[in-house]
């Protein structure tokens, strides 16, 4: 019983909900819906073999269109595959429910198959009529009319539709969380960094109505909002500092990172934000500022491998604009259709090349020249000069004088032929093909809309395309609850999962694009709302109900990010540098780890350290080599930017206790800010009430700031005890001493302090 | 059993384990209590998820992989009639178009170039073995040679990542992350999949981390790189001015913290946390303990070559290789650098030749001599082979080859493989397969396997299909396994 619930409710998150409230579902609901209930189950079970591709296709039947099933089979005519109404007579259900397993399907060599539960569904989906819906991703959103709840709790449109569920599951809303830890929360999401005491104080202090909304507005006008919004965009654009593959040389893109913090910070719309990374250099008379955008599709790896063959790899290039076109602002996997028909999604692989065609213009080749002599950037290429970032790029924090080079996008004024490769082979050229993008989604009108990458873009950005505003806004939630309204936020296609709000990520995604695409508006509207406002705690009856929390009867907990922990410690201890943009830097990082793989070419073979102010510079500014990512930032679940990234895995391991416990900086943000501490006049438990508020940002509890005194007063014995290990310990990092004569004292605060860096509800936005 | 269920079973019991861990004990046990099963799967647990698939002929492997593409006709595909055809053009019957790296597309002739070192036979088995390799020689009866592996790459990098996680392209895991993810860990305090790099002296390529990456997978079956300097794995080191008791004392306040955190939020990842800092502690004495190579009895080291004490050296690892498979760590790859022979191949595949014979051998008979070669399995293995052509000046004295994907030898040995034997046949040219062809996904079936692993069913899956270590093909090739 417990078991069949346990595979049911991973079919669908709605279905999930839906066992919930009835407490069983072995028993058949009465309607059965094709979107949530059948699709799921063919699309995973049995469209492989009876779904969009055609070359895969089994005995000619399609189940995945009304017409394909409901036709006379092909091999019986007598027979149909699905008879509304009546399942006795549908080869499915017959074929499905048969102890005869020559005939079953799924059949038992596709290591697929169906459960009781799910026989049942099929059976009444056929019993009442078998009708079929289009997939819910591909129907334009329509905004919803608000659910009616009680309306004592929602403060903006999001919280009608979260109480809707919450209510129907029998839960209820957390109350609000307090107002430490929700300023602990907001400004985490908004800016990445946490409060400053000052914000706090204030915060608190203020018993204004509206004293929430001020900070909100406050935290997205800074400028470290940019910064954290560039974090997830930098992810999904495969940002990097190095070419990738095999020798892995240096690369100049940092310019298009600090363009990217720029049009956050100066929200640009997201329908302006898109088209110029995607084409810019088509716009009538670009300016430096567009061209400079559309190094978006520059970003993917370059070979400078000796001896590959050029054309391979020019062809590798094109295939990742392509699917990190699709990835990131469809949400839909259209690399599947590389080689062959999409399986599941209404993706020929036609229409894979006609998308492939609007990125196949670059005049690039494969091979970037030979990695000694190679400059940084591989043409087509802009020269940015000093004069040109003192009048018109601002933005971009170049120091030196020599102009920087950047790679962009350009098309070729022939138009190179775009062929379908067959089965992805660069060199197996099957037939010509011209720019255009899946009719399911929405037909590409090239008399309307054009032939290149603008078109492409007002295609993408058209009021009736089904997508583009919903995966952004889902990606927009999932970055600040941790999971999507889709929880697939790369696949909004039949085997993603299926919305666990349909109704509300309908709602957002046209009063996104209804009001001018605003970013900033729409983070606003998310924080706003009473949902995200909730306490983080957990009930034994939510954990019972709803464990994932996919009903958000409360706010979520989620680790920081690994940019997210080095900017709570460089915040908290005071060694932040808030300067903005700029080349990467190298920080701290274990000896020998690029020695030790690199193939000894080039201006990255050896990892030099930057010191000073560049060591105490925010996460998002760290070097990327490719190849060898810093060690902190794999362990602690980041991309490794070798393909676009919508989604980080948020995992809890050994070694990232490790990295908290004994990584340089943590040990200088603790050493750095005790000797802070030190210099004040307040008392022992006045200086370790200060860390906690710094680091926690909230005040201490009696039983915590005991606990910690305790420790305090017997580490400080310890020390006493042998002085030469407090020297040792209060050495960490290269950020200059202060004058400290109590150094017992202070290893002992420091001691404490790493304590708290340590603890869950630190490295936790709560 | 679908992965997916697997996966939400697991999550449903650690949450459930969690759940009734919160209720019923009390939370001062907490910082003492050991799960490792719900995280790292041990033996008990797997049985509940039905892997492995069926009785594993091995349990563990140690994959040593000779990076850069040692060739296979100085090495262990023995072809007199290139030497006897020595400057003559490849017959374009036996070359039929394939393909070239831009290295040597631009070459107007292609000389054939026998090896220059000399071939002899060993053992029962009667393998023929150059005499670059004495001492692998030895041990060719406890040997499985694979002189046909084929890959579709012509290239290090792609062809390495095709070796490694079975596609050229692409954010996919590593093999010792599948076998992370299916079979975990044997110990609990270290890591499922652990790497070990060494440096040679001949021509190098490069290594990079994503070829012991988890791509889609959780972070926790990502190998875990151990260095060759003092702090073996990466921030295990206890600050300067801090021991293990300090350690404990703070990891025991930490926890009541965590405690006092946990009674108001109620989230089970609150405990989850405290057992991973457990777990690390645990790993800071594991692994020195067991990285301490200075303890070994003199004739391990006399087997191994003396340059089994120096860190970071081929040898040094095959001997911590030994020791880490030993204790439980499921899957260990070596990585050794300097293979790429494009020239001068007379005077660097000896030195190569010279760093890993030794150690190599050393590792098989060291198994065998603990008994655990029957459970562990050894594989020698590399991206693609050489060309039988020279690339650049051919002299009487010396040569390069280019790289050559239609061809290549690996060789397995222990852990459940058919010892003594030879699959696969190549032409007299060592050009082209003439029997038995092993493709790399047919390796990876085989291995998965050897391991109690269905090729097929170890899937996971990730932006709506289902993943496998083999992609779409594979085959379970019977004739390398006993």
């Amino acid at each position: 019983m417990r078991f069949l619930i346990g595979i049911f409710c991973v079919l669908t998150s709605l279905l999930l909900v839906d066992c919930q409230q009835s407490g069983s579902i072995t028993g058949v609901r009465d309607s059965v819906d094709y979107n949530l209930h059948i699709r799921p189950i063919l699309s995973d079970r049995c469209f492989k073999c009876h779904g969009p591709d055609a070359n895969q296709r089994k005995a000619n039947l399609r189940l995945d269109t009304p017409e394909g099933a409901l036709a006379a089979l092909k091999d019986n005519p007598a027979a149909h595959a699905i008879v509304p109404g009546e399942p006795d007579q549908s080869e499915v259900f017959l074929r499905i429910s048969t102890s005869d397993t020559s005939v079953l399907m799924p059949p038992p060599n596709s290591n697929l198959s169906l459960n009781a539960a799910e026989i049942a569904l099929i059976e009444k989906w056929i019993e009442q009529g078998a009708k079929y819906k289009p997939h819910w991703a591909f129907i334009p959103p329509q905004k919803h009319p608000l659910p009616e709840v009680d309306e004592s709790w929602p403060k903006n449109e999001i919280d009608y539709f979260i109480l809707e569920k919450m209510e129907a599951a029998g839960l209820q809303p957390n109350a609000a969380a307090d107002k430490e830890r929700l300023l602990k929360r907001v400004s985490l999401d908004l800016t990445g960094l946490p409060p400053s005491p000052e914000l706090q104080a204030r915060f608190l202090a203020d018993k204004s109505e509206d004293a929430y909304e001020k900070i909100v507005d406050e935290l997205l006008a800074q400028p470290q909002y940019g910064e954290k919004m560039a974090v997830h965009w930098m992810d999904v654009a495969r940002y990097a500092d190095s070419h990738g593959y095999q020798d892995d040389g240096l690369r100049t893109m940092w310019p298009w990172r600090d363009w990217v913090i720029h049009a956050f910070n100066q929200n640009y719309a997201y329908d302006k934000f898109v088209t110029w990374q995607l084409a810019g250099d088509l716009l009538p008379n670009p300016t430096k500022e567009q061209l400079l955008a559309t190094g978006f599709n520059r970003n993917h790896k370059i070979t400078q491998e000796g001896g590959v063959i050029d054309e391979e790899y020019r062809i590798e290039y094109v295939t990742d604009r392509t699917n990190t076109f699709a990835k990131a602002f469809l949400a839909l996997t259209f690399e599947c259709a590389h080689c062959h028909d999409h399986k599941y999604d209404p993706i020929s692989q036609k229409d894979y090349y006609r998308t492939f065609a609007f990125f196949n213009r670059v005049p690039e080749k494969g091979l970037l020249g030979d990695i000694q002599l190679a400059s940084l950037a591989d043409p087509p290429k802009i020269k940015i000069t000093s004069e040109e970032v003192e009048n018109i790029l601002t933005f971009i924090n170049k120091k030196d004088t020599t102009p920087v080079e950047v790679m962009v996008m350009k098309d070729t004024t022939w138009k190179r032929p775009t062929y379908v490769l067959v089965r992805g082979n660069y060199d197996a050229h099957g037939e010509v093909v011209d720019v255009g993008l899946p009719n399911a989604i929405l037909p590409f009108d090239s008399t309307a809309f054009g032939n290149n990458r603008l078109a492409l873009a007002k295609w993408l950005l058209h009021e009736k395309n089904p997508l583009t505003a919903r995966v952004f806004v889902n990606r927009m939630w999932q970055e600040l609850f941790g999971r999507g309204l889709v929880k697939t936020s790369g696949d909004f296609g039949m085997q993603g999962e299926l919305p666990s709000h349909p109704e509300l990520l309908d709602w957002l995604a046209v009063d996104f694009r209804e009001n001018g695409w605003n970013i900033k508006r729409l983070m606003k509207q998310l924080v706003m709302s009473a949902t995200y406002q909730q306490s983080s705690t957990i009930s034994k009856k939510q954990r019972e109900k709803d464990p994932d929390n996919i009903l958000l009867s409360r706010s979520p907990r989620i680790r920081l990010s690994a940019e997210g922990v080095r900017d709570l410690a460089l915040a908290s201890s005071g060694l932040l540098v808030k300067e903005i943009g700029g080349p990467s830097m190298k920080v701290y990082q274990p000896k020998g780890i690029w020695e030790s793989s690199t193939s000894g070419r080039g201006v990255l073979a050896r990892y030099v350290q930057d010191h000073g102010d560049k060591l105490y510079r925010r996460g998002l500014y760290s070097f990327i080599k490719r190849t060898v990512p810093p060690p902190g930032m794999l362990i602690m679940d980041g991309s490794n930017r070798d393909q676009c990234e919508v989604k980080r895995g948020v995992t809890n391991t050994p070694l990232q206790a490790l990295l908290l416990l004994n990584e340089p900086l943590m040990l200088e943000a603790s050493r750095v800010l005790a000797e802070r501490l030190m210099l004040g006049k307040s008392s022992e438990e006045e200086k370790i009430k200060k860390a906690f508020l710094l680091i926690v940002c909230r005040g201490s509890k009696s039983e915590e700031l005991s606990l910690l005194t305790a420790y305090y007063k017997s580490e400080k014995e310890k020390f006493q005890q042998s002085p030469e290990k407090a020297k040792k310990f209060i050495e960490a990092g290269e950020y200059p001493h202060q004058e400290i004569k109590d150094t017992v004292s202070l290893a002992a605060l420091m001691q404490v302090i790493q304590t708290i860096y340590n603890m869950d509800e630190a490295i936790t936005k709560t | 059993m679908s992965k997916e269920f697997i996966d939400h079973r697991k999550h449903v019991t650690r949450r459930h384990f969690l759940g009734k861990l919160s209720l019923g004990l009390g939370s001062a046990a907490l910082g003492s209590l050991l799960i490792p099963d719900l995280f790292s799967k041990s033996e008990s647990s797997l049985a509940t998820l039905g892997l492995p698939h069926f009785a594993p002929k091995a349990k563990r492997i140690i994959y040593l992989f000779q990076n850069g593409a040692p060739s296979q006709l100085e090495s262990f595909d023995y072809k007199p009639l290139l030497n006897k055809m020595a400057g003559q053009e490849l017959p374009a019957s036996i070359r039929m178009g394939q393909r070239l790296t831009g290295m040597t597309s631009g070459q107007s002739k292609f000389p054939l170039v026998g090896s220059y070192f000399k071939f002899n036979q060993y053992g029962k088995s009667g393998a023929w073995v150059s005499e670059l390799f004495p001492n692998i020689a030895k041990v060719v009866d406890d040997i499985c040679f694979i002189k046909t592996m084929h890959t579709e790459a012509i290239n290090h990098d792609p062809a390495l990542t095709f070796m490694q996680t079975g596609a050229q392209q692409g954010n996919r895991p590593s093999m010792g992350s599948w076998l992370s993810y299916g079979l975990g860990s044997e110990n609990k305090n270290l890591p499922a999949f652990c790497v070990l790099l060494s440096r040679g002296r001949g021509n190098g390529q490069g290594v990079y981390s994503k070829l012991w990456t988890n791509g889609f997978l959780d972070s926790v079956h990502q190998g875990v790189q151990f260095s060759s300097s003092e702090e073996r794995v990466l921030y295990l080191k206890d600050p300067e001015g801090r021991d293990r008791t300090d350690r404990r004392n703070m990891l025991d306040q930490l926890s009541k913290l965590n405690d006092l955190n946990y009674k108001e939020f109620g989230d089970p990842e609150i405990q989850a946390r405290v057992q991973q800092y457990e777990m690390a502690y645990r790993m800071q004495t594991a692994v020195p303990e067991l990285t301490d190579l200075s303890k070994e009895p003199d004739n391990i080291i006399k087997m191994y070559g003396a340059d089994c004490l120096v860190p970071g050296t081929y040898a040094a690892n095959c001997l911590l290789a030994r020791k880490l498979s030993e204790a439980g760590v499921r899957f260990v790859q070596l990585y050794h650098q300097g293979w790429d022979q494009h020239g001068n191949m007379v005077g660097e595949m000896p030195l190569q030749a010279q760093d890993t014979d030794r150690s190599t051998a050393a590792l098989i008979m060291d198994l065998k001599q603990r008994g655990l070669l029957d459970e562990t399995l050894v594989i020698w293995g590399t991206e693609f082979g050489r060309t039988n052509y020279c690339q650049g000046d051919l002299s009487k004295d010396n040569y390069g080859r280019d790289h050559h994907p239609r061809c290549y030898t690996m060789w397995m040995a222990g852990g459940g493989v058919k010892a003594g034997t030879t699959y696969g046949e190549t032409d007299e040219f060592g050009y082209n397969i003439v029997r038995d062809p092993v493709h790399v996904n047919d390796f990876h079936a085989t291995v998965l396997h050897l391991m109690g692993l269905n090729h097929e069913q170890l899937t996971y899956k990730h932006l709506g299909r289902y993943y496998r270590l083999t992609d779409v093909a594979g085959n379970v090739v019977p004739g390398l396994i006993a």
